[in-house]
Protein backbone atom coordinates (compact mmCIF):
# COMPACT_ATOMS: atom_id res chain seq x y z
CA UNK A 1 0.00 0.00 0.00
CA UNK A 2 1.43 3.49 -0.55
CA UNK A 3 0.43 6.62 -2.29
CA UNK A 4 2.97 8.40 -4.75
CA UNK A 5 2.31 12.13 -6.42
CA UNK A 6 4.11 13.36 -8.85
CA UNK A 7 4.08 17.34 -10.22
CA UNK A 8 0.44 18.28 -9.15
CA UNK A 9 -0.80 21.49 -9.86
CA UNK A 10 -4.12 22.94 -8.79
CA UNK A 11 -6.08 25.20 -10.48
CA UNK A 12 -9.18 27.13 -8.85
CA UNK A 13 -11.10 29.45 -10.54
CA UNK A 14 -8.38 30.07 -13.41
CA UNK A 15 -5.57 30.52 -10.68
CA UNK A 16 -2.83 28.53 -9.66
CA UNK A 17 -3.23 27.11 -6.13
CA UNK A 18 -0.03 25.38 -5.96
CA UNK A 19 2.25 23.60 -8.41
CA UNK A 20 5.00 21.01 -8.62
CA UNK A 21 3.75 19.54 -5.55
CA UNK A 22 4.95 15.97 -5.26
CA UNK A 23 4.89 13.48 -2.34
CA UNK A 24 5.18 9.82 -1.52
CA UNK A 25 3.55 8.04 1.67
CA UNK A 26 3.81 4.44 2.42
CA UNK A 27 1.88 1.65 4.48
CA UNK A 28 1.93 2.75 7.94
CA UNK A 29 2.65 6.84 7.68
CA UNK A 30 0.44 9.95 8.50
CA UNK A 31 1.36 13.04 6.10
CA UNK A 32 0.73 16.04 8.00
CA UNK A 33 -0.77 18.84 5.15
CA UNK A 34 -0.08 22.01 6.58
CA UNK A 35 -0.30 25.70 5.10
CA UNK A 36 -1.39 28.91 5.58
CA UNK A 37 -5.70 29.07 4.87
CA UNK A 38 -6.32 29.46 0.96
CA UNK A 39 -2.93 27.36 0.70
CA UNK A 40 -4.65 24.70 -1.01
CA UNK A 41 -5.12 21.59 1.76
CA UNK A 42 -8.70 20.97 0.96
CA UNK A 43 -8.19 20.86 -2.70
CA UNK A 44 -5.25 18.66 -2.12
CA UNK A 45 -7.63 16.03 -0.59
CA UNK A 46 -10.08 16.57 -3.10
CA UNK A 47 -7.62 15.73 -5.73
CA UNK A 48 -6.43 12.27 -3.77
CA UNK A 49 -9.80 11.56 -3.16
CA UNK A 50 -10.58 12.11 -6.84
CA UNK A 51 -12.92 14.89 -7.32
CA UNK A 52 -11.09 17.22 -8.66
CA UNK A 53 -8.91 16.59 -11.69
CA UNK A 54 -5.48 17.69 -11.21
CA UNK A 55 -4.16 20.09 -13.78
CA UNK A 56 -1.45 18.44 -14.28
CA UNK A 57 0.77 16.09 -12.84
CA UNK A 58 -0.80 12.47 -11.23
CA UNK A 59 -1.57 10.41 -8.47
CA UNK A 60 -0.50 6.77 -7.99
CA UNK A 61 -2.16 4.53 -5.56
CA UNK A 62 -0.19 0.95 -4.77
CA UNK A 63 -2.11 -1.43 -3.60
CA UNK A 64 -2.07 -3.90 -1.05
CA UNK A 65 -2.76 -6.83 -3.28
CA UNK A 66 0.14 -4.80 -5.39
CA UNK A 67 -2.40 -3.53 -8.40
CA UNK A 68 -1.57 -0.25 -9.64
CA UNK A 69 -4.08 2.62 -9.54
CA UNK A 70 -3.94 5.61 -11.54
CA UNK A 71 -7.62 6.99 -12.51
CA UNK A 72 -9.13 9.31 -10.33
CA UNK A 73 -12.38 8.16 -10.20
CA UNK A 74 -11.19 4.11 -9.26
CA UNK A 75 -9.23 6.09 -6.07
CA UNK A 76 -12.37 6.58 -4.55
CA UNK A 77 -13.27 2.90 -3.81
CA UNK A 78 -10.31 3.16 -1.20
CA UNK A 79 -10.66 6.06 0.50
CA UNK A 80 -11.84 7.34 3.71
CA UNK A 81 -13.17 10.69 3.98
CA UNK A 82 -13.89 13.07 7.08
CA UNK A 83 -14.15 16.99 5.20
CA UNK A 84 -15.49 19.86 6.53
CA UNK A 85 -18.94 18.57 6.75
CA UNK A 86 -19.84 16.02 9.06
CA UNK A 87 -22.66 14.39 6.67
CA UNK A 88 -25.27 13.94 9.88
CA UNK A 89 -28.59 14.47 8.69
CA UNK A 90 -30.61 16.36 11.32
CA UNK A 91 -33.61 14.36 11.36
CA UNK A 92 -31.55 10.58 11.43
CA UNK A 93 -30.15 9.35 15.13
CA UNK A 94 -26.32 9.23 15.10
CA UNK A 95 -26.96 4.92 15.63
CA UNK A 96 -29.12 5.44 12.34
CA UNK A 97 -26.38 7.70 10.63
CA UNK A 98 -23.56 5.02 11.26
CA UNK A 99 -25.60 1.70 10.12
CA UNK A 100 -26.54 3.84 6.78
CA UNK A 101 -22.80 4.19 5.96
CA UNK A 102 -22.14 0.88 7.14
CA UNK A 103 -24.52 -0.63 4.83
CA UNK A 104 -24.09 2.38 2.23
CA UNK A 105 -19.80 0.83 2.49
CA UNK A 106 -20.99 -2.84 2.42
CA UNK A 107 -19.55 -3.53 5.62
CA UNK A 108 -20.94 -5.87 7.75
CA UNK A 109 -20.13 -4.33 11.61
CA UNK A 110 -22.27 -3.49 14.44
CA UNK A 111 -22.75 0.54 14.80
CA UNK A 112 -22.72 0.11 18.68
CA UNK A 113 -18.86 -0.64 19.37
CA UNK A 114 -17.74 2.33 17.44
CA UNK A 115 -20.25 4.60 19.09
CA UNK A 116 -19.26 3.42 22.27
CA UNK A 117 -15.62 3.71 21.36
CA UNK A 118 -16.52 8.00 20.21
CA UNK A 119 -18.14 8.08 23.67
CA UNK A 120 -21.21 8.75 22.26
CA UNK A 121 -23.06 6.17 23.71
CA UNK A 122 -25.10 8.06 25.70
CA UNK A 123 -26.43 10.60 22.45
CA UNK A 124 -26.73 7.35 19.96
CA UNK A 125 -30.67 7.54 19.74
CA UNK A 126 -30.68 11.52 19.30
CA UNK A 127 -30.89 13.06 16.43
CA UNK A 128 -28.25 14.69 15.01
CA UNK A 129 -29.66 17.79 14.60
CA UNK A 130 -29.23 17.94 18.66
CA UNK A 131 -25.54 16.87 18.23
CA UNK A 132 -23.02 19.57 19.61
CA UNK A 133 -20.33 20.35 16.73
CA UNK A 134 -17.99 18.31 18.87
CA UNK A 135 -20.30 15.42 18.83
CA UNK A 136 -20.87 15.35 15.03
CA UNK A 137 -17.04 15.55 14.70
CA UNK A 138 -17.03 12.23 16.70
CA UNK A 139 -19.71 10.72 14.82
CA UNK A 140 -17.40 11.21 11.75
CA UNK A 141 -14.58 9.28 13.12
CA UNK A 142 -16.57 6.67 13.89
CA UNK A 143 -18.09 6.37 10.54
CA UNK A 144 -14.60 6.71 9.15
CA UNK A 145 -13.37 3.57 11.28
CA UNK A 146 -16.68 1.43 10.50
CA UNK A 147 -15.87 1.78 6.84
CA UNK A 148 -12.70 0.92 6.36
CA UNK A 149 -11.22 2.13 3.48
CA UNK A 150 -7.32 1.70 3.51
CA UNK A 151 -6.65 5.54 2.27
CA UNK A 152 -8.24 7.87 5.36
CA UNK A 153 -8.43 11.25 3.95
CA UNK A 154 -9.01 13.94 6.45
CA UNK A 155 -9.76 17.56 6.80
CA UNK A 156 -9.35 19.54 10.27
CA UNK A 157 -9.93 16.64 12.17
CA UNK A 158 -9.55 18.06 15.30
CA UNK A 159 -12.19 20.64 14.76
CA UNK A 160 -14.07 21.16 17.31
CA UNK A 161 -13.19 18.56 19.30
CA UNK A 162 -12.70 18.69 23.11
CA UNK A 163 -9.04 17.58 25.03
CA UNK A 164 -10.20 14.02 24.94
CA UNK A 165 -11.66 14.02 21.50
CA UNK A 166 -8.66 15.06 20.29
CA UNK A 167 -6.78 11.82 22.01
CA UNK A 168 -9.18 9.68 20.63
CA UNK A 169 -9.04 11.03 17.09
CA UNK A 170 -5.11 10.74 17.43
CA UNK A 171 -5.56 7.07 19.18
CA UNK A 172 -8.20 6.12 16.04
CA UNK A 173 -5.42 7.07 13.15
CA UNK A 174 -2.65 5.62 15.05
CA UNK A 175 -4.36 2.44 14.90
CA UNK A 176 -5.61 2.58 11.65
CA UNK A 177 -1.80 3.29 10.37
CA UNK A 178 -0.70 0.07 12.58
CA UNK A 179 -2.52 -1.79 10.90
CA UNK A 180 -0.82 -1.19 7.31
CA UNK A 181 -3.37 2.29 6.65
CA UNK A 182 -2.62 5.60 5.16
CA UNK A 183 -3.26 8.89 6.59
CA UNK A 184 -3.55 12.21 4.65
CA UNK A 185 -4.60 15.24 7.37
CA UNK A 186 -4.87 18.85 6.67
CA UNK A 187 -4.56 20.21 10.06
CA UNK A 188 -3.47 23.49 12.00
CA UNK A 189 -3.20 21.40 14.86
CA UNK A 190 -0.30 19.47 16.21
CA UNK A 191 -1.73 15.76 16.21
CA UNK A 192 0.55 14.61 18.38
CA UNK A 193 1.42 11.73 16.27
CA UNK A 194 4.76 10.63 14.74
CA UNK A 195 4.04 12.09 10.86
CA UNK A 196 5.65 13.22 7.95
CA UNK A 197 4.84 17.35 7.14
CA UNK A 198 3.99 18.20 3.95
CA UNK A 199 4.28 22.30 3.68
CA UNK A 200 1.95 23.66 0.92
CA UNK A 201 3.41 27.40 -0.04
CA UNK B 1 -29.33 -4.69 2.27
CA UNK B 2 -27.47 -3.74 -0.81
CA UNK B 3 -26.23 -0.47 -0.86
CA UNK B 4 -28.64 0.85 -3.18
CA UNK B 5 -31.91 -0.43 -1.24
CA UNK B 6 -30.14 1.80 1.81
CA UNK B 7 -29.78 4.65 -0.06
CA UNK B 8 -33.67 4.11 -1.39
CA UNK B 9 -34.95 3.59 2.39
CA UNK B 10 -32.64 6.60 4.00
CA UNK B 11 -34.22 9.15 1.32
CA UNK B 12 -37.66 7.66 2.08
CA UNK B 13 -37.22 8.05 5.46
CA UNK B 14 -35.87 11.05 5.65
CA UNK B 15 -38.84 12.28 3.09
CA UNK B 16 -41.57 11.29 6.17
CA UNK B 17 -39.12 12.68 8.66
CA UNK B 18 -39.94 16.35 9.90
CA UNK B 19 -38.64 18.40 7.00
CA UNK B 20 -39.13 15.89 4.82
CA UNK B 21 -41.10 16.75 1.15
CA UNK B 22 -43.59 13.54 1.03
CA UNK B 23 -46.49 15.44 2.84
CA UNK B 24 -45.83 18.74 1.67
CA UNK B 25 -45.91 17.49 -2.41
CA UNK B 26 -49.00 15.79 -1.32
CA UNK B 27 -50.56 18.73 0.42
CA UNK B 28 -49.57 21.11 -2.15
CA UNK B 29 -51.10 18.78 -5.01
CA UNK B 30 -54.76 19.41 -3.10
CA UNK B 31 -53.97 22.67 -2.55
CA UNK B 32 -53.92 23.57 -5.71
CA UNK B 33 -56.47 21.00 -7.24
CA UNK B 34 -58.98 22.78 -4.55
CA UNK B 35 -58.06 26.60 -5.39
CA UNK B 36 -59.21 25.75 -9.20
CA UNK B 37 -62.84 25.30 -8.89
CA UNK B 38 -62.94 28.38 -6.27
CA UNK B 39 -61.18 30.49 -9.64
CA UNK B 40 -63.15 28.90 -12.35
CA UNK B 41 -66.39 28.65 -10.91
CA UNK B 42 -68.96 25.91 -10.64
CA UNK B 43 -69.77 24.48 -13.93
CA UNK B 44 -69.07 21.09 -13.39
CA UNK B 45 -69.40 20.46 -17.30
CA UNK B 46 -66.26 22.45 -17.64
CA UNK B 47 -64.74 21.16 -14.24
CA UNK B 48 -64.88 17.93 -15.11
CA UNK B 49 -63.24 18.79 -18.56
CA UNK B 50 -60.05 20.75 -17.60
CA UNK B 51 -59.68 18.56 -14.59
CA UNK B 52 -56.83 16.17 -16.13
CA UNK B 53 -55.07 19.29 -17.25
CA UNK B 54 -55.32 20.98 -13.92
CA UNK B 55 -54.37 17.47 -12.03
CA UNK B 56 -51.19 16.92 -14.45
CA UNK B 57 -49.91 20.43 -13.80
CA UNK B 58 -50.44 20.44 -9.98
CA UNK B 59 -48.42 16.73 -10.17
CA UNK B 60 -45.51 18.47 -11.99
CA UNK B 61 -45.66 21.32 -9.73
CA UNK B 62 -45.83 19.31 -6.30
CA UNK B 63 -43.05 16.98 -7.65
CA UNK B 64 -40.91 20.17 -8.60
CA UNK B 65 -41.63 21.13 -4.79
CA UNK B 66 -39.13 19.37 -3.34
CA UNK B 67 -36.97 18.31 -5.93
CA UNK B 68 -34.46 21.04 -5.42
CA UNK B 69 -33.48 19.39 -1.79
CA UNK B 70 -32.94 16.27 -4.23
CA UNK B 71 -29.37 16.20 -4.09
CA UNK B 72 -28.35 19.75 -2.31
CA UNK B 73 -29.14 18.75 0.93
CA UNK B 74 -26.62 15.90 0.44
CA UNK B 75 -24.23 18.14 -1.19
CA UNK B 76 -24.15 20.53 1.57
CA UNK B 77 -23.86 18.77 4.30
CA UNK B 78 -20.99 16.60 3.03
CA UNK B 79 -23.05 13.27 2.41
CA UNK B 80 -22.51 13.51 -1.37
CA UNK B 81 -18.98 13.10 -0.79
CA UNK B 82 -19.35 10.00 1.13
CA UNK B 83 -22.15 8.61 -1.13
CA UNK B 84 -19.81 9.55 -4.24
CA UNK B 85 -16.52 7.71 -2.51
CA UNK B 86 -19.14 4.76 -1.63
CA UNK B 87 -19.08 0.98 -3.47
CA UNK B 88 -22.62 2.25 -5.65
CA UNK B 89 -22.07 3.79 -8.64
CA UNK B 90 -22.85 7.09 -8.73
CA UNK B 91 -25.94 6.10 -11.57
CA UNK B 92 -27.28 3.95 -8.98
CA UNK B 93 -27.06 6.24 -6.15
CA UNK B 94 -28.98 8.18 -8.71
CA UNK B 95 -31.30 6.01 -9.39
CA UNK B 96 -32.16 5.21 -5.90
CA UNK B 97 -32.65 9.48 -5.20
CA UNK B 98 -35.09 9.61 -8.07
CA UNK B 99 -36.68 5.98 -6.98
CA UNK B 100 -37.15 7.33 -3.59
CA UNK B 101 -38.14 11.08 -4.76
CA UNK B 102 -41.36 9.02 -6.63
CA UNK B 103 -42.03 7.01 -3.36
CA UNK B 104 -42.23 9.60 -1.46
CA UNK B 105 -44.15 11.95 -4.06
CA UNK B 106 -45.22 10.79 -7.02
CA UNK B 107 -46.83 7.66 -5.37
CA UNK B 108 -48.87 9.30 -3.11
CA UNK B 109 -50.37 11.82 -4.81
CA UNK B 110 -51.18 9.27 -7.62
CA UNK B 111 -53.05 7.26 -4.58
CA UNK B 112 -55.34 10.92 -3.92
CA UNK B 113 -56.17 11.92 -7.62
CA UNK B 114 -59.08 9.69 -7.79
CA UNK B 115 -60.05 11.91 -4.39
CA UNK B 116 -59.89 14.43 -6.44
CA UNK B 117 -61.15 13.77 -9.27
CA UNK B 118 -64.39 13.26 -7.99
CA UNK B 119 -64.20 17.07 -6.42
CA UNK B 120 -63.67 17.75 -10.05
CA UNK B 121 -67.01 15.79 -11.13
CA UNK B 122 -65.17 13.54 -13.15
CA UNK B 123 -67.19 10.71 -14.77
CA UNK B 124 -66.15 7.41 -12.38
CA UNK B 125 -64.90 5.76 -15.50
CA UNK B 126 -61.93 8.26 -16.25
CA UNK B 127 -61.05 8.29 -12.49
CA UNK B 128 -58.97 4.65 -12.95
CA UNK B 129 -57.46 6.15 -16.46
CA UNK B 130 -56.64 9.50 -14.68
CA UNK B 131 -54.76 7.57 -12.39
CA UNK B 132 -52.89 5.31 -14.26
CA UNK B 133 -51.56 8.30 -16.86
CA UNK B 134 -50.39 8.96 -13.10
CA UNK B 135 -48.63 6.58 -11.89
CA UNK B 136 -46.82 5.95 -15.51
CA UNK B 137 -45.71 9.34 -16.06
CA UNK B 138 -45.27 10.72 -12.87
CA UNK B 139 -41.35 9.00 -12.67
CA UNK B 140 -40.78 10.73 -15.65
CA UNK B 141 -41.24 13.86 -13.23
CA UNK B 142 -38.72 12.35 -10.55
CA UNK B 143 -36.32 11.49 -13.36
CA UNK B 144 -36.44 14.80 -15.55
CA UNK B 145 -36.65 16.65 -12.47
CA UNK B 146 -33.43 14.87 -10.77
CA UNK B 147 -30.88 16.13 -13.65
CA UNK B 148 -32.48 19.74 -12.72
CA UNK B 149 -30.92 18.97 -9.27
CA UNK B 150 -27.80 17.44 -10.38
CA UNK B 151 -27.11 20.42 -12.59
CA UNK B 152 -28.03 23.59 -10.12
CA UNK B 153 -26.94 21.75 -6.60
CA UNK B 154 -24.42 24.28 -6.02
CA UNK B 155 -26.70 27.28 -7.06
CA UNK B 156 -27.58 29.29 -3.54
CA UNK B 157 -30.74 29.63 -4.32
CA UNK B 158 -31.25 26.97 -7.13
CA UNK B 159 -34.45 26.20 -6.47
CA UNK B 160 -35.79 29.06 -8.50
CA UNK B 161 -33.67 28.02 -11.89
CA UNK B 162 -34.71 24.44 -11.42
CA UNK B 163 -38.05 24.59 -12.52
CA UNK B 164 -36.96 26.93 -15.37
CA UNK B 165 -34.89 23.75 -16.17
CA UNK B 166 -37.33 21.11 -15.61
CA UNK B 167 -40.62 22.78 -16.65
CA UNK B 168 -39.94 22.78 -20.57
CA UNK B 169 -38.36 19.31 -20.56
CA UNK B 170 -42.04 18.13 -18.50
CA UNK B 171 -44.11 18.84 -21.35
CA UNK B 172 -44.62 16.09 -23.52
CA UNK B 173 -45.56 14.73 -20.12
CA UNK B 174 -48.25 17.28 -19.55
CA UNK B 175 -49.48 16.66 -23.13
CA UNK B 176 -49.57 12.64 -23.22
CA UNK B 177 -50.54 12.78 -19.87
CA UNK B 178 -53.85 14.98 -19.77
CA UNK B 179 -54.52 13.99 -23.59
CA UNK B 180 -55.01 10.42 -22.74
CA UNK B 181 -57.33 11.10 -20.27
CA UNK B 182 -59.62 13.49 -22.25
CA UNK B 183 -59.43 11.18 -24.80
CA UNK B 184 -61.30 8.42 -22.41
CA UNK B 185 -63.36 11.49 -21.29
CA UNK B 186 -64.58 11.73 -25.08
CA UNK B 187 -64.49 7.98 -25.62
CA UNK B 188 -62.23 8.90 -28.73
CA UNK B 189 -59.17 5.95 -28.75
CA UNK B 190 -55.33 7.64 -28.54
CA UNK B 191 -51.94 6.57 -27.88
CA UNK B 192 -51.10 8.96 -25.93
CA UNK B 193 -50.71 6.01 -23.14
CA UNK B 194 -47.62 4.96 -25.31
CA UNK B 195 -46.23 7.80 -25.46
CA UNK B 196 -46.75 9.02 -22.07
CA UNK B 197 -45.02 5.83 -20.89
CA UNK B 198 -42.30 5.71 -23.77
CA UNK B 199 -41.63 9.25 -22.50
CA UNK B 200 -41.29 8.11 -18.81
CA UNK B 201 -39.25 5.00 -19.73
CA UNK B 202 -37.31 6.81 -21.91
CA UNK B 203 -36.28 9.63 -18.78
CA UNK B 204 -36.04 7.05 -16.34
CA UNK B 205 -33.23 5.26 -18.28
CA UNK B 206 -30.93 8.36 -19.09
CA UNK B 207 -31.35 10.58 -16.44
CA UNK B 208 -29.53 8.84 -13.67
CA UNK B 209 -26.33 9.14 -16.16
CA UNK B 210 -26.93 12.22 -16.65
CA UNK B 211 -27.56 13.33 -13.14
CA UNK B 212 -24.20 11.68 -11.75
CA UNK B 213 -22.34 12.98 -14.64
CA UNK B 214 -23.56 16.70 -13.46
CA UNK B 215 -22.79 15.61 -9.44
CA UNK B 216 -19.26 14.77 -10.77
CA UNK B 217 -19.26 18.26 -12.38
CA UNK B 218 -20.29 19.91 -8.70
CA UNK B 219 -18.45 18.21 -6.53
CA UNK B 220 -15.26 18.76 -9.14
CA UNK B 221 -16.01 22.19 -8.96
Amino acid sequence: MGIEAQALTCLRGGRVVFRDLSFQVEAGEVLAIEGANGAGKTSLLRMVAGFLVPAAGAIRLRTKSGGQIFYDDERGKFAGWLGHHDAAKPQLTARETLIFFARLYDVDEPAEPALEEAGLARAADLPCQFLSAGQKKRLALARLKLCQRPLWLLDEPLAALDANGKIFAASLIAAHCALGGIALIATHEALGLDCTKLALA
Amino acid sequence: MSAFNTLLFRDVRLAFRAGGGAMLALAFFASVAMLVPLGIGSDLRLLARVASGVLWIAAVLAGLLSLDRLFQADFEDGSLDLITLSPLPLEGASFAKIAAHWLTTGLPLTLLSPVLALMFGMPPRVWGPLAFSLLIGTPAVSAVGAVGASLTLSIRRGGLILPLIVLPLLAPAVIFGAGFVIGVLDNLPNGALLLLAAFSFASLLLSPFASAAAVRLNLGS
